[in-house]
């Protein structure tokens, strides 16, 4: 269950990755760093709502949510707009090495003392607490908000990209950005609609993911971040469902890993051999396919 | 398939017009100072060899790569460093060479996005019935996915693509390249209705002069990113140089 709860959160974490792989061929890094900012977000609304709401609460913990996912998504749109967007003509390698710079930016940045500083500090309840027995197993119910949470966005996400207008303009930029514009579409429009979905699911994660941590603090983001890029890998990069296997499926091991006495340190070192394992073996991930097309 | 209109450019009130316009790739020049005019309801035509700068004139007009120099003028406005999809909704749409059709989506999502600019219901129904028209093979196909038609259903999908945008210009980049030569009669057959029926005005590309020369009231040839020669379709097809050079004579 804990193995599936982290899944989840490495699967929404995978979509942003992925989505945005999808629309501009590069690995956002600074994904990560918007996942630990949704955290902080949390972290600050909380007292503020909790003047008006109860908390904690349902409705207290999804007002809080909201909030944060419409920081991140701002965030996330201002991030491309300031540093990816000039450089869109750039080899791609100049926006690689620039997402990294954007990342490390966040995290230093935001360990000064004047903003978050670096220790680590303990994240608000939001939702009340329990524990279900199902036969043998004990469910907390903080990893059932997750699933639950998780499923939720999945299929809201999936509705977004294949039902709507503006998700099947995703999908044709994501295939030939100047066919797209040849449409009408805004290209740029696309975009940044891409990074405010990615990194408004991003901004839920790192909130689930607070929830069952012991505590937040700027560089929580780069573990989780790393293991859902590897995650998206796995599943084919720019394979939305693909990004929402792999999550779970390194959550699982990773899970799984941890509880054989002897393997658990090696979690993180499972993560990065599975990623070795599909770089060498299956490039194109788990359903990632290479695309055939008739001429 | 003759021309039935006035062939002259001289009288009729031009719906575009190019003025001088020089292209680069990176240090490589493609145009030197191209000028054509399109009259509204003709078909012009752009002939020339590979690499004569036929597509990077029309990649030029609809915004897709920066002219350095010259202007061109649409409907009486200057669009020349507009962005592609402002230029699209001035119903100036360009079927890109290649195709370009959206190979991941379906036959019916690749209809949709031509319309992206549209909020009409109603008429989006009435332009798709007319494409099932138009293309009955393309209405077998509505759900495949684009990318498992054949080349000619795909460069038909990319003309119906393009019509969906209500084009008052449209502007086609080699339309025969590729494809099988009985889908090649029918698709020229449906671009000179498209042009009497509707009254789009055509601007074509195409290495195929012969063809092109078949359907269209004017013509330009290019070579090297230079206009050498223009004239209406008729007198093209029977000037020795272009006879020799173009038509395989």
């Amino acid at each position: 269950m804990n193995g599936l709860a982290l899944g989840s959160i490495y699967a929404l974490i995978a979509l942003g990755y992925t989505m945005v792989y999808g629309v501009l061929r590069f690995i956002n890094f600074a994904h990560s760093d918007v996942l630990m900012l949704g955290a902080f977000s949390a972290y600050y609304l909380a007292p503020a709502v909790a003047q008006v709401l109860p908390l904690p609460s349902l409705a207290g913990a999804l007002v809080v949510t909201l909030f944060a996912c419409v920081l991140c998504a701002g965030l996330g749109v201002l991030i491309e707009f300031l540093a990816y967007r000039p450089l869109r003509s750039r080899p791609r390698l100049t926006v690689l090495i620039t997402a990294i710079g954007v990342s490390l930016f966040i995290e230093f940045t935001c360990q000064h003392r004047a903003v978050f500083g670096a220790d680590t500090k303990a994240f608000p309840k939001l939702l009340p607490e329990s524990d279900f027995r199902l036969g043998d197993l004990i469910i907390g119910s903080n990893d059932l908000v997750v699933l639950v949470t998780t499923v939720l966005l999945l299929t809201g996400l999936w509705f977004v990209v294949q039902r709507t207008k503006i998700g099947t303009a995703m999908r044709a930029v994501s295939f030939n950005q100047q066919a797209a514009a040849l449409m009408g579409i805004d290209i740029n429009r696309i975009i940044s609609f891409t990074f405010a979905l990615g990194s408004a699911l991003a901004a839920v994660a790192g909130i689930l993911y607070a929830l069952k941590a012991p505590g937040i603090d700027p560089l929580m983001g780069v573990q989780p971040g790393l293991r859902a890029f590897i995650a998206a890998v796995l599943g084919g990069i720019g394979n939305l469902p693909g990004a929402a296997l792999g999550g779970l499926v390194i959550g699982l091991l990773e899970t799984f890993a941890g509880g054989i006495s002897g393997l658990s340190n090696y979690r993180d070192g499972i993560a990065f051999a599975i990623l070795i394992l599909i770089l060498l073996f299956k490039p194109a991930g788990l359903l990632g396919k290479a695309t055939v097309e008739k001429v | 398939m003759t021309a039935s209109h006035q062939p002259s450019t001289i009288n009729h009130h031009p719906l575009l017009t190019v003025r001088e316009l020089h292209v680069s790739y990176g240090a490589i020049k493609a145009l030197h100072g191209v000028s054509l005019q399109v009259p509204e309801k003709s078909i012009v035509t752009l002939i020339g060899a590979n690499g004569a700068g036929k597509s990077t004139t029309l990649r030029a007009i609809s915004g897709l790569i920066k002219a350095q120099s010259g202007a061109v003028i649409y409907d009486g406005v200057e669009i020349t460093h507009q962005r592609p999809h402002r230029i699209v909704s001035r119903h100036l749409c360009h079927v890109p060479e290649g195709r370009m059709v959206f190979a991941n989506l379906t036959v019916a999502e690749n209809l949709h996005m031509g319309a992206y600019l549209r909020n009409d219901k109603a008429g989006i129904a009435e332009d798709i019935d007319y494409i099932y028209g138009i293309f009955p093979r393309l209405k077998e196909r509505l759900a495949q996915q684009a990318g498992t038609l054949s080349g000619g259903e795909q460069q038909m999908l990319a003309i119906s693509r393009a019509l969906m945008g209500r084009p008052r210009c449209l502007m086609l980049d080699e339309p025969s390249l590729g494809i099988a030569p009985m889908l090649v009669r029918a698709i020229f057959d449906q671009i000179v209705a498209i042009n009497r029926e509707r009254g789009i005005t055509v601007l074509l590309v195409e290495q195929n002069a012969n063809l092109a020369l078949a359907i269209s009231d004017y013509g330009y040839v290019l070579e090297t990113g230079r206009v050498i020669l223009e004239d209406t379709a008729a007198a093209l097809r029977e000037n020795p140089q272009v006879r020799e050079a173009y038509l395989g004579e």
